[in-house]
């Protein structure tokens, strides 16, 4: 039996957010910094973004403001670990 | 060594703290007429429309240009001296002699030819003072024109109604952009800036400005119908800067000519970004571009071989990403019409998978259009453009650059109905592995 569960995307969202971590894609930022403006706690992921370092940030509270107002998709989750070492 | 940029844009910046990165001693020196500096001119869209304060798009303090060892002076440069090595400054107020020079002065929208185009509230998007004398003029309740297209014309359109404005967006055309966007695309564009409150005009032809007071009043179009409105955007194009370069016998066409070292004919002087016209070893040909992205990876190679390390820029597939009515878009490769005799569009809507991609990968989420176009060669994708959900658009701009072989799934590809979003998943999750991506 099948069904379908409404949560379902939810729950996955919720799991990538407290495992992941917020990882730039450079070639897509352009530096406008509505990341960094409206990051809860200050963090400057803009510079990250520059540097194509995913936030390790102790701090980051992993909220998605960042990922969600980018107005061009340089931010997404992805599990901790999962592209270390990539090169982009 | 003293190293001059002339230009305050990414393309100077990347190639400072390319210097630096190999050069601690040599003196850097920038030279920009824009009393900014270095700031996010893409950002400038965000500032219009309130979601960003102006200071925000400031991207280096006085303490990183200290660390930099970085001189700023913001004085225009009027004449190169080559054979003195020296930039005239200010119309020969001063001179900086120099012993390598990077040309990064960027470009500037194409102006208006009709009359009345010196009025007061005509206004174009191409640095920090526009945008500043934008918010000045733009009044709520007040009415906008906008002329002109791409994605400076959506972003003053958006911006003008984020102030209040009324806007009215003159296309000449019968729809938005219509040699990159395919016409399903035009439409997904046009109909939220309608529902934004956009009022487009289609085959309306800019015949003059008119003005009352000195101030704009309204425009007439060559159909003879009037409109009145106290404001008028255009963008209609852009040019490289160029008018350093004449009599400085440095070769150029549209753009200044530099191999892929982004050298010009004089050993001593490079030139990247909007300016530059560079060398594509791929395609043999020397071509403009106006994005961030290789401006900056032009500045970051000028740089290095300004410094001594030579350093080839070799260009990417075309990739950008812009937001149009809202939506996050990305176009890569050639997605534009009658490009390529090969090509065959395929277009479809939402997918599930978009959202379900392996490796547990969330991007932006919660549009409410998601649109995905692939170009299929013969052999490997050539273009792709994705409208509102991202996931798919690092896969792709890979697979597009890599030139993967798409064969195995061409055919199911080009199928009718084809589940196209998860048949793209389903390779690069093979190709991925095999360039150990």
């Amino acid at each position: 039996m099948s069904f379908i569960n409404p949560f379902k995307s939810d729950i996955k969202r919720r799991t990538v957010l407290t495992s992941g971590q917020v990882v730039p894609e450079p070639s897509r930022c352009v530096q406008c910094g509505i990341c960094s403006y409206n990051c809860p706690i200050g963090i400057d992921v803009r510079a990250h973004a520059w540097r194509n370092q995913p936030v390790k940030h102790s701090e980051c509270l992993t909220c998605g403001e960042c990922v969600a107002r980018c107005p061009r998709g340089v931010l997404r989750f992805a599990q901790t670990d999962l592209f270390e070492g990539r090169s982009a | 060594m003293r190293y001059v940029i002339i230009g305050s844009g990414v393309a100077g910046m990347s190639a400072v703290e390319a210097i630096r990165s190999v050069d601690g001693a040599g003196e850097i020196v920038m030279v920009s007429e824009d009393p900014h500096g270095y700031y996010s001119r893409p950002g400038l869209a965000y500032y219009l429309t309130g979601e960003l304060p102006d200071k925000a798009l400031y991207l280096r303090s006085r303490e990183d240009a200290k660390k930099l060892k970085l001189t700023f002076l913001n004085a225009r440069a009027t004449r190169i001296l080559r054979a003195e090595h020296a930039l005239e400054l200010d119309g020969g107020k001063s001179r900086l002699t120099y012993d390598k020079l990077l040309i990064a002065v960027g470009a500037q929208a194409v102006p208006l030819q009709v009359p009345g185009v010196n009025l007061h509230g005509v206004v174009k998007l191409d640095h920090m003072n526009d945008a500043r004398s934008i918010l000045n003029l733009a009044k709520r309740g007040r009415t906008a024109v906008v002329v002109g297209g791409g994605i400076t014309a959506l972003e003053l359109t958006e911006g003008l109604l984020a102030c209040g404005m009324k806007v009215i967006y003159l296309l000449r055309g019968d729809r938005y952009w219509g040699n990159v966007l395919d016409p399903h695309e035009s439409q997904i564009v046009e109909k939220r800036l309608v529902e934004e409150g956009v009022t487009l005009r289609h085959h309306a032809d800019l015949d003059e400005i008119l003005g009352k007071g000195g101030k704009v009043a309204g425009v007439r179009l060559k159909d003879g119908q009037t409109i009145q409105c106290n404001l008028l955007a255009y963008a209609i194009g852009i040019r490289p800067r160029m008018e350093l370069v004449a009599e400085t016998g440095l070769d150029f066409e549209r753009g200044i000519l530099v191999d892929e070292h982004l050298q010009t004919n004089d050993p001593d002087i490079f030139a990247a970004g909007d300016v530059a016209q560079a060398f594509d070893p791929l395609s043999g040909r020397a071509v403009l571009d106006s994005l961030w992205n290789p401006a900056r990876e032009q500045g970051h190679a000028a740089g290095l071989n300004m410094a001594g390390r030579r350093t080839a820029y070799l260009k990417s597939a075309p990739f950008n990403v812009t937001r149009l009515a809202g939506l996050t878009t990305t176009i890569i490769g050639a997605v534009g019409h009658g490009t390529d005799e090969d090509v065959f569009g395929i277009a479809r809507g939402d997918s599930e998978t978009w959202r379900d991609l392996p490796h547990a990968i969330v991007a932006q989420s919660g549009f409410d259009v998601n649109h995905m176009r692939l170009l299929v060669g013969e052999q490997t994708l050539v273009g792709a453009v994705l409208m509102g959900d991202q996931t798919l658009s690092w896969p792709l701009q890979k697979m597009v650059a890599g030139g993967a072989d798409i064969s195995p799934i061409r055919d199911r590809l080009l199928a009718p109905d084809a589940p196209i979003a998860d048949l793209i998943v389903e390779y690069w999750m093979e190709w991925r592995k095999q360039i150990a991506l």
